[in-house]
């Protein structure tokens, strides 16, 4: 008897050979997308770079009127608002990995907690703005006056605020499944000489998913040095570099994401224009290079 | 009987609503070798982690009846306690992977923060090394990590390990099913030196291997404990058809 399916006929070859090159066209579409983006980036940060050179990156003046550009500000704001946005977090999202990947890793609650916290970051950028305008700057402004100072509501600490919010799922949800994946031999030879739950997670569970652990971090980190809209809406937008570590803290400020995002309409001259895509420049490669690590340091830690 | 260590009267166990160990009565004799066999899915495994209550970390996993280690009961001990004196050993050898073999051996002082000087750390280690018959070998590299050892060196340490906490039990659950055929042997001839100081309850799926070690056999079926008795009866003689159908090799 004669087998039909090995009488593939020339069509049915050809039609998987141009499958199998749709799918490797798409693929590669996106590449020459990004390699794009950078490119365009870079030709049209030429002539800010041309007039401005390296200095560009730590002037400390930022002043459109009088064409005078400075990056630090903006870095300085960037890097802050990330980082106390990195500390507030990091205690959430490493309670909410031990709690939901340990104590409670299955049932309703866990599924629900799981969730939710996932939906924190479906959550457009916009409506965190909003509430932080609404519910937040109220709040701050009593607590900055009992600490006596400026109370402006708005600013670099109200901002880090609502990104810490923002970020606790990429952290949590990464480590949440790093803590299921640890082996349950390794904690079983735990318990088995007379370990208690905590001494488990002390021992066993953090120096197995360390690494791990610290790669959300980095990703989540990622995310917040990008993040524009709640950024802006809640950072005071002022590019005056902060005499006192108080008034960079609660003062406003500024972040090269929320300057490209207000100042990009009033650009009105090619230098100026030509900055503010530097500073894009600037934090593309900035966040990529936050990403890149913390992809290596999950790579590693997976193959372990 | 003299010396009874760890005995059971009546003790039930369940995961959920299945009932997996039944009304299993057993005394076990100090510093002797005994052998828990059965099918796959009789029980023996969970009995053997309701001695050491480590049966109820699973969700679900319930335990009820007399279960003691000498005259107390285990089931109202701190478990923590429990398993200082009943140690363990798994199936696959689970070494720390983030600890030296120094730390790996002397883990249940550090798990448990317990402060003991230098010196007798050191002591520990060597002596527990010694008995698990791995000193030899890894006494020039005390400070590589667990898990660069073979496979029959990792179990010998994970034994080691239990030794460490000087337990008057250790418990084995097929300790060697993980292991090539020397590696195998190594352990099996361990057994032999380590009844002089401790009792050794092993589950095995290995018959010849429950023939060779134990002084006597515990035979498991679905739940029950069908027979147990000195190995050399159990396998010359037993006295209930279904153990004499498992040995003859009428199922598995």
């Amino acid at each position: 008897m004669k087998n039909k399916r090995l009488d593939l006929s020339y069509s049915q070859m050809k039609w998987e050979t141009i499958f199998k090159q749709i799918l490797k066209i798409m693929s590669v579409l996106i590449l020459v997308l990004v390699a794009g983006i950078l490119i365009t980036l870079i030709v049209e940060s030429m002539p800010s770079i041309k007039s401005l050179g390296i200095k560009f990156l730590w002037g400390k003046v930022w002043d459109p009127v009088q064409n005078i550009y400075g990056a630090y500000p903006f870095l300085v704001g960037t890097l802050l608002t990330s980082f106390i946005a990195l500390i507030i977090s990091i205690p959430f999202s490493y309670a909410i990995s031990i709690y939901l990947g340990e104590y409670n890793p299955k049932g309703w609650l866990s599924n629900l907690l799981k969730n939710t916290i996932e939906l924190i970051a479906a959550v457009p950028s916009i409506i965190y703005g909003f509430w932080g305008l609404f519910v937040l700057v109220p709040l701050i402004r009593t607590f900055e006056m009992k600490i006596g100072v400026a109370p402006y509501g708005i600013g670099v600490f109200t901002s880090s605020l609502v990104l810490a919010v923002m970020i606790i799922p990429y952290a949590a949800s990464l480590g949440i499944s790093l803590i299921r994946m640890v082996p349950s031999p390794l904690k079983e030879g735990a318990y088995a000489l007379g370990a208690t739950h905590f001494e488990v997670i002390r021992s066993v569970i953090m120096p197995y998913t360390r690494s791990g652990l610290f790669a959300g971090v980095l990703l989540s980190l990622g995310r917040a040095l990008g993040e524009t809209m709640a950024v802006t809406m809640l950072i005071g937008n002022t590019s005056a570099v902060a005499n006192t570590i108080k008034d960079a803290i609660f003062g406003p400020g500024n972040t090269m994401a929320s300057v490209i995002a207000n100042e990009f309409t009033e650009a009105d001259h090619t230098v100026y224009l030509s900055a503010l895509i530097e500073l894009g420049l600037v934090l593309f490669f900035v966040t990529v290079i936050i990403n890149l690590i913390g992809k290596r340091i999950i790579t590693k830690f997976t193959n372990y | 009987m003299e010396h009874t260590v760890v005995s059971a009267t009546n003790f039930n166990a369940w995961f959920g609503d299945n009932h997996v160990v039944k009304d299993v009565t057993i005394g076990i004799e100090k510093n002797q070798v005994i052998a828990v066999m059965g099918p796959s899915g009789c029980g023996k495994t969970t009995f053997l982690r309701c001695i050491n209550r480590m049966h109820e970390l699973i969700p679900g996993a319930t335990a009820k009846g007399s279960l003691k280690l000498y005259d107390d009961e285990v089931y109202t001990m701190n478990p923590i306690y429990v398993r200082y004196k009943i140690g363990m050993v798994f199936q696959r050898p689970n070494p720390f992977p983030n600890l030296s073999i120094y730390d790996n051996v002397i883990a249940g002082y550090k798990l448990n923060g317990l402060k003991v000087p230098k010196a007798e750390l050191d002591n520990i280690v060597q002596k527990s090394l010694t008995s698990a018959a791995l000193w030899n070998e890894v006494k020039d590299s005390l400070h590589k990590k667990g898990t660069f050892l073979s496979g029959g060196q990792q179990q010998r340490l994970c034994i080691a390990r239990a030794i460490a906490m000087e337990p008057e039990v250790i418990l084995f659950d097929e300790p060697t099913s993980a292991l090539d055929p020397i590696s195998t042997s190594s352990v099996e001839q361990l057994f032999h030196e380590l009844k002089t100081n401790y009792t050794l309850i092993i589950v095995t799926h290995n018959m010849q291997q429950a023939a060779r070690v134990s002084d006597k056999t515990a035979f498991f079926y679905l739940g029950e404990l069908v027979e147990f008795d000195n190995t050399k009866q159990m396998f010359t003689a037993p006295s209930d058809v279904r153990t004499q159908n498992y040995i003859t090799g009428r199922f598995s």
